[in-house]
């Protein structure tokens, strides 16, 4: 009980120091300062005094003059937010609460783009997202256009323009038949921020193999490995032959190496040898009696 | 029989401001996405449980000017300018508390790759800033903040956390 009691009464002394606080003269701040720039509060009241201003963002002193006003410094607010100015005095404490709002001008873009490696030929397989900041680090959150390019080896270029809500803004872009690095900028004004987009061959497509019979042994290989732009697909990409006979199957990986796959396999007589890389099958070939 | 001594009692109780034992109440708009990502209920849930945690310890390392306890729930420029914060209040002899009393918030921005969240949210506080142990002021704020989380290895962290004139 006597705890509660001490509780309760802790409670009534917050509120009536809530209540002397609303007492007494007024401070005149503006309601938005933009960050980082000059700004002044008028103060009331005669003497010397202490300028506070705290918010999440910063927090400020200054001895000030009562009576006068008290000039903040450009670069001194500068993150942005809402802050209680109080004023302090020898009788009396008086605060106001004003919002310190991002630059209007951008500094800074934060560019998230992904991936970083993409088979070539995905349609909108690019995303970009940006955040547009002031110089302060704040996120600046009325509408800005922003720039997307995507530029391809070729130098062919994919362009978008969004404008950014709350501070964000995305796109997605199609990735191109051609592999090799894409250079992805996004802009707002003059400042951007670019990244490296590598496309990579797709899979394999048209996967097609000879064979060649010498002896009791039978050489596959297939015919140079593309993708369905045309991309050599990577030397070391596996591809697997397989030969299936009377009661009896054989596979066989193989890495490409100088953009074919080629190896020797056993010849039973009837047998069948497929070739795959993947998912993508490729031509059957069968072997004579 | 109601006493004069559990009069005064329930006379204090309409005192006390409300924020000094309730906790924050909450509502959570629809989603009202402008990226292509679809945003599972799990995320979501996860997003804002974490948001509302980075609350409890944004109130709790401004009250005792300890900057350790940001490290959890926040990352990057929100964390580098509460901890700034934190190191001038401390030389000034400040501390505040900030009690969140209610908050209405709508996830509107999940991006593509799924690295970061934006929402909004209509917030109301209450402000208290000391002078070493004197309270120099109190005041309920009503305001709308835009937060950016981004994942981290077991939870969501807030990025930016910027309050804006409604």
């Amino acid at each position: 009980m006597t705890v509660r009691l001490a509780v309760l009464f802790g409670g009534l002394t917050v509120a009536m120091g809530q209540m002397a606080l609303g007492q007494g003269g007024a401070i005149t701040v503006p309601k938005t300062v933009e960050a980082g720039s000059a700004f002044s509060i008028q103060l009331s009241g005669s003497g010397k005094g202490t300028l506070f201003i705290v918010g999440p963002g910063q927090a400020l002193k200054q001895d000030v003059e009562l009576g006068g006003t008290a000039s903040i410094a450009a670069g001194s607010l500068y993150n942005a937010g809402h802050y209680l100015a109080i004023v302090s005095g020898a009788s009396a404490t008086e605060s106001e609460g004003f919002e310190v709002v991002p630059a209007a001008q951008p500094a800074d873009v934060t560019f998230l783009a992904k991936p970083s490696r993409l088979p070539v030929s995905l349609h909108a397989g690019i995303t970009g997202a940006v955040y547009v900041l002031d110089a302060y680090k704040n996120l600046i959150v009325t509408p800005a256009p922003v720039s997307f390019e995507l530029t391809t080896p070729s130098g062919a270029v994919q362009k978008r323009t969004e404008t950014t809500k709350d501070g964000s803004a995305w796109t997605a872009m199609d990735s191109t038949g051609q592999q090799g690095n894409d250079k992805f900028v996004a802009r707002v004004g003059d400042i951007s921020s670019a990244r490296v987009i590598r496309q990579v061959p797709g899979d394999p497509c048209g996967l097609k193999m000879t064979a060649k019979q010498a002896g009791p042994k039978v050489d596959v290989a297939t015919e140079p490995v593309k993708d369905c732009s045309g991309n050599a697909v990577p030397d070391g990409t596996i591809v697997t032959f397989t030969e299936t006979f009377h009661g009896g199957l054989s596979t066989v990986d193989v890495p490409i190496k100088r953009g074919i796959a080629e190896v020797e396999m056993p010849v039973h007589t009837g047998a069948t040898i497929s070739v795959a890389s993947g998912v993508v099958m490729g031509n059957q070939i069968g072997l004579g009696k | 029989m109601i006493t004069m001594k559990t009069l005064v009692i329930a006379l204090i109780f309409l005192t006390i401001p409300t924020f000094l034992f309730s906790q924050s109440s909450l509502r959570v708009e629809p989603v009202k996405l402008t990226g292509p990502r679809e945003l599972q209920d799990q995320t979501k849930t996860g997003a804002i449980r974490d948001y509302l945690e980075a609350w409890k310890s944004f109130s709790a390392a401004l009250n005792q000017n300890r900057t350790d306890l940001l490290d959890a729930d926040f990352v990057g420029t929100s964390k580098d300018k509460l901890k700034e914060t934190i190191k001038q209040q401390a030389a000034l002899g400040l501390h505040t508390h900030y009690q969140d009393v209610s908050h209405d918030l709508q996830i509107v921005f999940y991006s593509p790759e799924g690295l970061s969240i934006e929402m909004t949210d209509k917030v109301e506080y209450d402000m208290q800033v000391f002078d070493h142990e004197k309270n120099l002021a109190t005041q309920h704020v009503s305001t709308r903040y835009v937060v950016v989380l981004t994942p981290s290895e077991v939870k969501w962290r807030v990025r930016v956390f910027q309050a804006m004139p409604e």
